[in-house]
């Protein structure tokens, strides 16, 4: 299965993205943002990666994902630094999995 | 623990003692895929978190070097720079079972529509330095990026079967089986006390018989 690959960012952190080859997306207002990831989900991107600052606005949207194969959702920092929802993520899906954060 | 209502009668005993059996041995196979999925899972976690950490200090870095770049550049020239890309990133998404989690394994296709030469798409006369840098860092961070990404889902997914076999292990562990064995003993019980009235009722029969006559 050949999938393309997608960023979701403020234009200032993700511009460069465009360069290596991935589709660039830069929405703003927050129901844009969960209409582009929700479309993107929709045309065949098997790998989106958003950044923290958007992710929070649209976590119902993120977590809908979770337990489909396809497409991964990953958060990424953005230019003005990382909110460490991403490694928060891993840790929930320890809490998830084991009942309690053990690591 | 509650009974399961029955008729105590041979027949259902012996139904009941089947669906012990089973419930017995799934047990037994569930819980060793919730061990083992468990194992898998905390590796995946450590190696997961360790890499996350390492390709956010990456991106960073590229995105530090992308930001000194826009501000020298007018943002029109930088969406010019950047506006057709020379190369065309594609994951080749194959999809892999552990534990019947089915999990993706992600390749990175890059197809150029130049054979040779660097990957910037731009010529060097109007861009910044910065910039060629930030370009540099992100395609090298790439590959890890991708692979943070397979591994996350991983995770995800597994986090989510985890959490599925342990309910049914506990399921079947604190309400199946001792409902089964309850009802199992009691059925038991009634039916060896059925087989006692009928022993003493035949006694008593045959004291009758033997007055009669």
């Amino acid at each position: 299965m050949h999938k393309k690959v997608a960023v979701v960012g403020d234009k200032d952190s993700v511009l460069v993205f465009k360069a290596v080859g991935v589709d660039v997306f830069d929405p703003i207002e927050k129901d844009d943002i969960r209409r582009t990831v929700d479309q993107l989900a929709r045309d065949n991107y098997g790998v989106i990666f958003i950044t923290e600052q958007l992710a929070v606005q649209i976590p119902e949207t993120i977590t809908r994902y979770d337990n489909q194969m396809l497409p991964a959702i990953i958060l990424i920092p953005s230019n003005q630094g990382t909110l460490n929802i991403g490694l928060d993520r891993i840790d929930s899906s320890v809490e998830k999995a084991v009942g309690s954060n053990i690591l | 623990m509650a009974r399961i209502k029955v008729n105590p009668t041979r027949m259902q005993m012996s139904i009941l003692r089947g669906r012990l059996k089973t419930a017995t041995r799934g047990h037994k196979l569930l819980k060793d895929k919730q061990d083992e999925l468990m194992r898998r899972f905390i590796e995946l976690i450590r190696e997961n978190k360790r890499l996350r950490s390492q390709v956010e200090e990456e991106l960073k870095d590229s995105f530090n070097d992308f930001l000194l770049a826009s501000a020298m550049m007018s943002p029109e020239m930088l969406r010019q720079a950047l506006a057709i890309p020379k190369q065309q990133v594609r994951v080749n998404v194959e999809r892999k079972n552990i534990m019947s989690v089915n999990i993706p394994v992600m390749d990175f296709e890059y197809s150029k529509d130049v054979e040779q030469g660097d990957i910037y798409p731009y010529g060097y006369a109007q861009t910044s330095a910065e910039l060629d840098d930030a370009i540099d860092k992100l395609q090298e961070v790439m590959s890890r990026l991708l692979e943070l990404a397979a591994m996350e889902k991983a995770g995800q997914l597994m986090a989510g079967e985890i959490e599925k076999t342990r309910r049914r292990v506990n399921a079947l562990e604190y309400r199946t089986i001792p409902d089964l064995q309850e009802t199992i003993k009691y059925n038991r019980m009634k039916l060896d006390e059925n087989e006692r009235a009928t022993i003493t009722r035949l006694m008593k029969v045959k004291e009758i018989i033997a007055k009669e006559t």
